[in-house]
């Protein structure tokens, strides 16, 4: 028996897709990253170019991410690949923090697991607190359409961290899962 | 009731347009992510434009020393930065003060984006929106 006609358009028309979007991702991964003289932004005829440090030359040493600038780097990090310094003032105090926060009310969606160990490898406390989240778990709300508006997580994912097309590396723990259970009743566990 | 999914011509969509700002027209600002274009002034004061690469600093610094120590809002656009400001030490003149990096006499070195370009963040469609000037 035939299938169906609309099915099998649909069919048809996902598969065109997906070849097009993989010979597209394709072509993206291929080009590389843009030369100063030809990403659009830096003057071609400045004499700058030739000086400056072009972007495939430090990054292609990176560990491979397939989004953003292409680069993993929280891996850079861990993997000692890259050792930027985290304080240029004497006096700083240096902080970090390893406790994770879930974030439960994320719909259909698996949840959302916040690990303080990444983010305080780049960031300090006052980058987020008190501005942007309250230090209370839970007490400030946090939606999609307010990171995808450039607040809350999309000040930088989507700007210079990880875009926000990746959505299972922030919606990572299933219901019901060991990782779930690793929370019991609380919100954060250190 | 069928949950709702986005038709596959939208990442397709997305998938071309990228092509094609960042692989056909190479003109067309597709900027490495995450770099920052400063043109609050730089236009009216007949200078290029300052582009601030994030990928460059964040090889050698972790975020928190710009937007912790020295004082650099997070947020694109809302910081006012003047070349007095340098000169003095505070902002880029922090480390660009000929010892850790180049000092201010430099101009060129920074001032490298195209004359008449808007300041923002750019850098691929999922920029337009966070980042926002």
């Amino acid at each position: 028996m035939r299938p169906h006609p609309s099915r099998r358009n649909r069919g048809l028309r996902a598969a065109g897709c997906c070849a097009f979007a993989l010979a597209g991702a394709a072509a993206v991964w291929a080009a590389g990253w843009p030369s100063l003289a030809t990403d659009g932004v830096h003057d071609p005829k400045g004499p700058a170019i030739g000086v400056l440090q072009e972007p495939a030359e430090a990054l292609a040493k990176l560990p491979p991410d397939t989004t953003g600038n292409r680069v993993r780097w929280v891996r850079a990090l861990d993997d000692g690949v890259i050792s930027p310094r985290s304080a240029v003032l004497p006096d700083t105090q240096v902080r970090l923090r390893t406790s994770e926060v879930l974030m439960r009310r994320t719909g259909e969606m698996n949840m959302v697991r916040f690990p303080h160990r990444e983010h305080t490898a780049w960031l300090d406390c006052s980058n987020c607190h008190d501005q942007l989240f309250e230090r209370k778990a839970g007490a400030t709300k946090v939606n999609m359409f307010l990171i995808l508006s450039g607040e809350k997580c999309g000040v930088c994912h989507g700007a210079v961290a990880f875009p926000l097309t990746e959505c299972a590396r922030c919606h990572s723990v299933q219901r019901g899962s060991v990782e779930a259970a690793a929370f019991g009743k609380e919100l954060v566990r250190p | 009731m069928t949950p709702w999914l986005p038709s596959p011509a939208v990442p397709m969509a997305l998938v071309l347009a990228c092509v094609a700002t960042c692989g056909a027209w190479p003109q067309d600002a597709c900027a490495e992510y995450g770099d920052v274009l400063l043109n609050k002034r730089s236009d009216r004061a007949g200078v290029r434009p300052v582009v601030f690469p994030h990928w460059f600093h964040r090889i050698r610094f972790q975020c928190k020393v710009c937007h912790s120590e020295l004082g650099f809002k997070m947020r694109a656009g809302a910081n006012d930065v003047l070349m007095a400001d340098i000169i003095d030490g505070k902002f880029c003149g922090m480390c660009h003060n000929g010892q850790v990096a180049w000092g201010a006499e430099q101009c060129d070195l920074c001032h490298t984006g195209r004359r008449g370009l808007p300041s923002g963040i750019y850098g691929g469609h999922e920029t337009r929106g966070p980042g926002k000037w």
